[in-house]
């Protein structure tokens, strides 16, 4: 006689759930234009400060891109009063982190810090954003540091094939063709004086929203907003519209020569949609079946079904205006040609049926279930409203987030693939070895096929 | 500020600590196994870092990727990592669904080799082999996370093989290499079971108990060699390393006390002070007035047993040759063993650390984790506590007590990244070197 096998253990069923809202938040405007958002939470004592400012890399001059990502950055690298070791000692000294930036849209100011170092921060950041002083050293070494980046780039396949896609997908005279930072002659061309012009033209107080989160009431930000950047006066800037229109509307090729590289870094996409598109629910939850989860088709396939990736995704980068959309994965060199067929497969296959009912359910109970874990920190909260403010989202859009997605059909999903999914005009960058990817790609007849080297500069 | 802390273990020996805050609804779920690439044995490197990834590949009552589409279906995130001391494994989720994370831990800590198999195994490999080509090899300086232990640590010592693994080694790996390391490590007095977030003390226990009680306690581990090593290197150990690159990197590594213990955290506060954040003293001096580096850090790996690393990690600026980062960086060190650090950096590295740590603590898996973490390698989970008050005892004195006796050059390792021959950054990156040649 043989024991009885153990009995099946049963997986446990959920239990009721409890109820959860996006924290509330409350708006004021200054008299100077400037706008204030404030989510007061409470749960430790923290507080994230997130000024954002309409000088995104589109407001870039042609010919000088990268500027605005210079102003950003040198905004904490010195004012008036203090240079710029100073500066972060005075910042550092509170404990706060400061970190600024630009991406395509703006620029980013943030600082979080203990609640009782925040008034301290606060006049910090005010200081920061009236009186830099844009010393020509600064300026020089800064321009140094992103030559310095795009020197490793070169070497970084997975950077590299970022940039370049997106410069292959483009028409040349659009922004977007060029690295949101600049390229090596757009920011040698930038002098001091074109620094202090955009400054001066786009860091306005009406161009400005600051996002208050955490251990601090709307009250208490208003009153530190307004001491700080109150009687700050200037005439509101014009608002830049990129231009996002493809490079061309067939497939093509890129590879950009690695020499011996042991893998692929591979991206396939095209043009997506902006980011205040009305069917940005449908696609986003598209896009989570197709390559946004980790149980999605694209990494099932890649990486569990054939090993051939340690991992793979797509993604619609969301802009103002139409952004990329691209399935990025790094596989084995010798199976370039083949991972880049699965991945052709499935997008082709997201246009041709409906996705199962459990294909659904995962997406959006995922998306539904994780909404609360996207909050936990004051970062995220301010992240989530700097959102609100960028994309002028309705200020009810986090309270009716998970009804949307559960309203979501296969049919919509369907209509949403076959609408924003383009096989016809994918472009497909191989950061890789020639040698070894070029033959195989080609017996793919995909589209014409491109060399160029690390530079992004055509050898064939 | 605190974080309230309750434990208890299980008759098999299953360590669990807990810590409510019902700000939101959810709630964290975190497994540490107490078994990292240092309890590997020779010729069968990369096991630990392999075995995570079988521990997604289903159990018997889970199918392959399930867990992930189970815990993704329930509205939860995931995920896995291997260290050298460690292998863990977490999940956060609704607060709703705090039974079902816990039931499928208990699921594959109990029930993980009725589903392996050769295929599994095959394909985990392959995906293993891609992730070392994608993080380390095809990946510029990629291959400092195992060539800076190999050259820290003597080679008898377990921290200093590769975490990763030789391709050989993950090529030989068997079913039965893979059953006897799960039987071994996998199990419950092996393990620390965290719970942070939205939960009612009483169901926790009773979920625990019910999914991991009878999961029987192990045979007992190896005991891992003796750890011990002298206070410093004994000389600067060098080595170059030429790679695919544009810029030379040196990573400087100090030996420095192993985390958890007293001296630890002087250790850490010299790390802070010479490179967190934008306001340190190698970024002030090497990055911002002498410009000799893009860029430059300092931290140190956190390792709790025998001796840790604190690592310098500087990045020409263009033009500046490879032996010249070394010996700019060494300069300033130099000045730091001169003349000590002062009571402003000590302030400034001590503010920015608390505020980290009072960040860090927003989130319900970091919670958890720390809990894991210090319950693991102290058996103490109140340390997490301790910290802050631990960090703000630092005195400057005992910062520059550890400065005299740990940054001179009887204890130094360089790690020294230079561009290759005939690689397109050699002449940009090597200066005066390239032109006489």
């Amino acid at each position: 006689m043989t024991a009885a096998a153990p009995p099946k253990s049963k997986r446990p069923a959920a239990g009721p759930r409890r109820e959860y809202h996006f924290p509330r938040f409350e708006r004021r405007k200054l008299e100077n234009g400037l706008e204030l958002i404030v989510a007061p939470v409470t749960k430790l004592p923290l507080v994230t400060v997130a000024v954002l400012v309409d000088a995104g890399a589109v407001c870039d001059a042609a010919g000088r891109e990268g500027t605005a990502q210079l102003v950003a950055k040198l905004l904490i690298e010195g004012t008036e009063k203090s240079d710029g070791g100073e500066l972060a000692d005075r910042f550092e000294q509170l404990g706060a982190s400061i970190d600024a930036h630009a991406d395509w849209d703006v620029a980013v100011i943030t600082v979080t810090a203990l609640a009782d170092r925040i008034p301290a921060a606060f006049d910090l950041l005010g200081e920061v954003l009236r009186t830099p002083a844009f010393r020509q050293r600064e300026v020089e070494r800064l321009k140094a540091e992103r030559q310095a980046e795009l020197l490793q780039l070169r070497t970084e396949p997975r950077g590299l094939a970022d940039e370049l896609f997106t410069r292959f997908l483009y028409t040349p005279a659009s922004r977007f063709a060029r690295p949101e930072g600049g390229d090596e002659a757009s920011v040698e061309a930038i002098e001091r004086e074109h620094i202090l012009t955009f400054y001066e033209a786009r860091y306005v107080p009406a161009a400005i929203t600051v996002i208050a989160a955490g251990d601090i009431t709307a009250a208490r930000a208003e009153e530190m907003t307004r001491r700080a950047l109150g009687d700050w006066s200037a005439p509101p800037a014009a608002r830049i519209v990129a231009d996002d229109l493809p490079a061309r509307r067939d497939r093509a090729v890129h590879i950009i020569a690695k020499t011996d590289a042991p893998q692929s870094e591979l991206r396939i996409g095209h043009v997506g949609i902006p980011r205040n598109h009305p069917d940005f629910f449908p696609v986003n939850v598209m896009n989570a079946v197709l390559g946004g989860l980790f149980n999605s088709r694209i990494n099932l396939n890649l990486r569990e079904a054939h090993g051939y990736t340690y991992g793979a995704f797509s993604a619609f980068e969301w802009r103002r205006q139409a952004g990329p959309f691209a399935v990025h994965t790094a596989v084995k060199s010798d199976v370039t040609d083949a991972a880049a067929r699965e991945i052709l497969g499935e997008i082709d296959r997201m246009r041709a049926v409906a996705i199962s009912p459990e294909e659904l359910s995962l997406a959006t109970s995922y998306l539904e279930g994780v909404f609360p874990i996207r909050f936990e920190t004051t970062t995220a909260i301010a992240s989530a409203l700097a959102s609100v403010a960028l994309h002028g989202l309705p200020d009810d859009y986090y309270d009716r987030y998970r009804d949307r997605v559960r309203a979501i059909t296969a049919e919509q999903i369907l209509e949403a693939a076959q609408r924003y999914l383009h096989p016809d005009a994918l472009q497909m960058v191989v950061v890789g070895d020639p040698a070894t990817v070029r033959a195989p790609l080609d017996g793919m007849h995909f589209g014409p096929i491109r060399l160029y080297d690390a530079l992004g500069r055509p050898t064939t | 500020m605190r974080i309230p802390i309750e434990t208890f273990r299980l008759p098999n020996g299953l360590f669990v600590t807990l810590s409510e805050d019902h700000t939101a609804p959810i709630v964290a779920v975190n497994l540490w196994y107490h078994v990292g690439s240092a309890n590997e044995r020779p010729g069968r490197t990369g096991f630990a870092h392999l075995f995570e990834h079988m521990l997604f590949q289903g159990s018997e009552d889970v199918g392959a990727n399930e867990h992930f589409e189970l815990v993704q279906r329930a509205g939860g995130t995931l995920n896995g990592s291997t260290w050298l001391e460690r292998t863990n494994y977490f999940e956060t989720v609704p607060s709703n669904q705090l039974e079902l994370a816990l039931w499928l831990e208990a699921n594959r800590m109990g029930k993980l080799l009725p589903a392996m198999t050769q295929q599994k195994l095959d394909t985990q490999r392959d995906v293993v082999m891609n992730e070392r080509r994608w993080s380390m090899d095809n990946q510029p300086y990629g291959t400092w996370t195992e060539k800076l232990p190999a050259l820290c640590f003597p080679p008898e010592h377990p921290f200093h093989h590769s975490l990763m693994g030789s391709m050989a080694d993950l090529t030989a790996a068997s079913l039965d290499d893979v059953g006897q390391f799960f039987s071994t490590y996998y199990t419950p007095d092996n393990a620390v079971l965290s719970i942070a977030g939205d939960f009612e003390p009483a169901a926790a226990r009773r979920f625990v108990e019910t999914h991991f009680g009878r999961i029987p306690r192990g045979a007992g581990k190896p005991a891992l060699p003796d750890m011990s090593l002298p206070p410093v290197f004994g000389q600067w150990k060098r080595e170059v390393v030429p790679d695919d690159i544009m810029l030379p990197r040196l990573f400087l590594a100090f030996r420095s006390p192993a985390f958890g213990s007293e001296e630890y955290f002087a250790a850490s506060v010299c790390g802070a002070v010479l490179g967190l954040r934008n306001g340190s003293r190698l970024r002030r001096r090497l990055v911002r007035d002498r410009q000799i580096a893009a860029e430059a850090s300092a931290f140190t790996f956190d390792l709790s047993k025998g001796a840790d690393l604190l690592v310098v990690d500087a990045v020409a600026r263009p033009g500046v040759a490879a032996e010249q980062l070394e010996q700019e960086v060494a300069f300033e060190i130099d000045l730091v063993q001169r003349d000590g650090v002062d009571e402003v950096e000590v302030a400034r590295a001590k503010a920015v650390i608390n505020t980290m740590f009072v960040s860090s603590l927003q989130e319900a898996a970091e919670r958890a984790d720390r809990l894991s973490m210090f319950a693991t390698y102290f058996g103490e989970p109140s340390r997490v506590n301790d910290e802050p008050d631990r960090y703000q005892s630092v005195t400057t004195d005992d910062v520059n007590a550890f400065v005299r006796e740990r940054l001179g050059e009887d204890n130094r390792a360089s790690l020294l990244y230079v561009p290759r021959e005939n690689s397109p950054g050699e002449l940009v990156g090597a200066g005066a070197a390239a032109e006489e040649r």
